[in-house]
């Protein structure tokens, strides 16, 4: 069996109904599903899958658009925080071979003119620490004032939990967009993190929304969580409602708890990206680390046709992404224009 | 430059063999241990760079 027809064929009543049920809430009236219908979307066959990014795909043309977002990060301070999010290797609680480095100014430039060469129109700083200190916060308003001089594209930043005044401070630099991802569930992330609560997280998240700044809210999925719990996920960031939210696969790390956990099948991985997208359908879905191994060339390709409308292009963190000229092909062989700079979506 | 005697991903010695896997992780991370001493290194991953920097052996570089 590998044809669509047979594939629709074989799908269950189930499917049929919760499909049919997301047509005309989600594509129809742009009505994201609530967390009962999610979990039934999760739950759907893998005979169903085909016809779910379809789907997926659909809803997100039909209120995104076409375009897709591109975006390239990197670390001004790694290594060495003192949280315990159990599946980074920044954490300088694991034996991770992860050491602490910052990148000066003049690098931070650098690595925002390799971003804007690739095409992306959006550079994020990202900082592995619990908050920013005044130090960190020096550096960046320096960074991003060097940044704005020499390069056109969108600054970025993801420095942990924030103050109100690092809110202000941060939206008076001209930072676009501030990161800071829920990571899990709810009621899964006592599993994750044990050093701050989902509610600090939850916080800082509000008052970004709050500060003109656009919210970026993500998660990793493949830690060991539920179906109901990732349900659970997309559900609360649909009632957070931030610009974006990137989507993390576990890239399991050596040295942290969570260094042991296998691959999510790429599937699950795939049902995931649509399922996201019926959740929250004027959203920018975007790829963020995991995703090479998780699903590789063919499902890389598979999740741009089923919900996602922005990628993480070149390099994360800590370690190696795709070559950009790799990821800007598929997108033109796709057929999918890359967002231009101050445009939205 | 010196002889390679370990693994850039696990750090251990290459002599004896097994680190087929850690090759494989090569791919898609930079190396974490310098190849002639087994120190953990300072590594700074950019968009579309990497640089090692060993305090004994110096900087490697993506190529």
């Amino acid at each position: 069996m590998s044809t669509a027809a047979q594939e629709t064929a074989e799908t269950t009543a189930e499917d049929r109904d919760i499909l049919a049920i997301a047509r005309e809430q989600v594509l129809e009236r742009g009505v994201p599903l609530t967390e009962d219908q999610i979990l039934r979307v999760m739950r759907t066959s893998d005979e169903a899958l085909t016809d779910l990014l379809a789907l997926a795909h659909e809803v997100r043309m039909k209120w995104c658009g076409p375009e897709i977002e591109v975006e390239g990060i990197v670390s001004i301070k790694t290594g060495g925080c003192p949280e315990d999010c159990h599946f980074c290797s920044q954490s300088g609680q694991f034996t991770s071979p992860v050491r602490s480095v910052w990148l000066n100014v003049p690098e931070l430039v650098k690595a925002a003119e390799q971003t804007a060469a690739t095409g992306a129109s959006e550079f994020c700083i990202v900082a592995a620490v619990r908050g920013p200190d005044e130090r960190l916060m020096t550096q960046m308003r320096e960074g991003v004032k060097a940044i704005k001089a020499a390069v056109d594209i969108e600054v970025a930043a993801s420095l942990g939990m924030l103050s109100q005044e690092q809110v202000d401070d941060l939206v008076d630099m001209g930072i676009h967009r501030y990161n800071h991802n829920l990571e899990a569930a709810k009621s899964f992330f006592p599993q994750v993190v044990t050093t701050h609560s989902w509610e600090e997280r939850w916080e800082t998240c509000l008052m970004v929304r709050e500060s003109g700044m656009e919210l970026c809210c993500g998660c990793l999925v493949g830690m060991g969580e539920t179906v109901e719990q990732r349900a659970e996920l997309a559900a609360q960031l649909g009632e957070l409602q931030p610009d974006e939210v990137p989507l993390n696969f576990l890239n399991p790390r050596p040295g942290t708890p969570f260094g042991d956990l296998p691959l999510m099948e790429s599937s699950e991985a795939l049902r995931t990206i649509a399922a996201f997208r019926l959740a929250l359908p004027r959203t920018i879905l975007r790829y963020a680390g995991g995703r090479e191994l998780t699903l590789g060339d063919l499902g890389t390709r598979d999740g741009l046709l089923g919900g996602i409308n922005a990628v993480i292009v070149g390099n994360y963190l800590t370690t190696l992404g795709r070559d950009p000229k790799e990821d800007l092909k598929l997108l033109e062989d796709l057929k999918m224009p890359i967002k231009a700079l101050s445009s939205s979506l | 430059m010196s002889e390679t005697l370990y693994c850039g991903h696990c750090g251990e010695p290459i002599a004896g063999g097994g680190h087929d896997a850690c090759a494989e992780r090569l791919r898609m991370e930079p190396p974490r241990f310098c190849t002639h001493c087994q120190r953990r290194m300072t590594v700074q991953v950019t968009p579309t760079s990497w640089t090692a920097r060993c305090v004994e052996h110096g900087v490697t570089s993506s190529p």
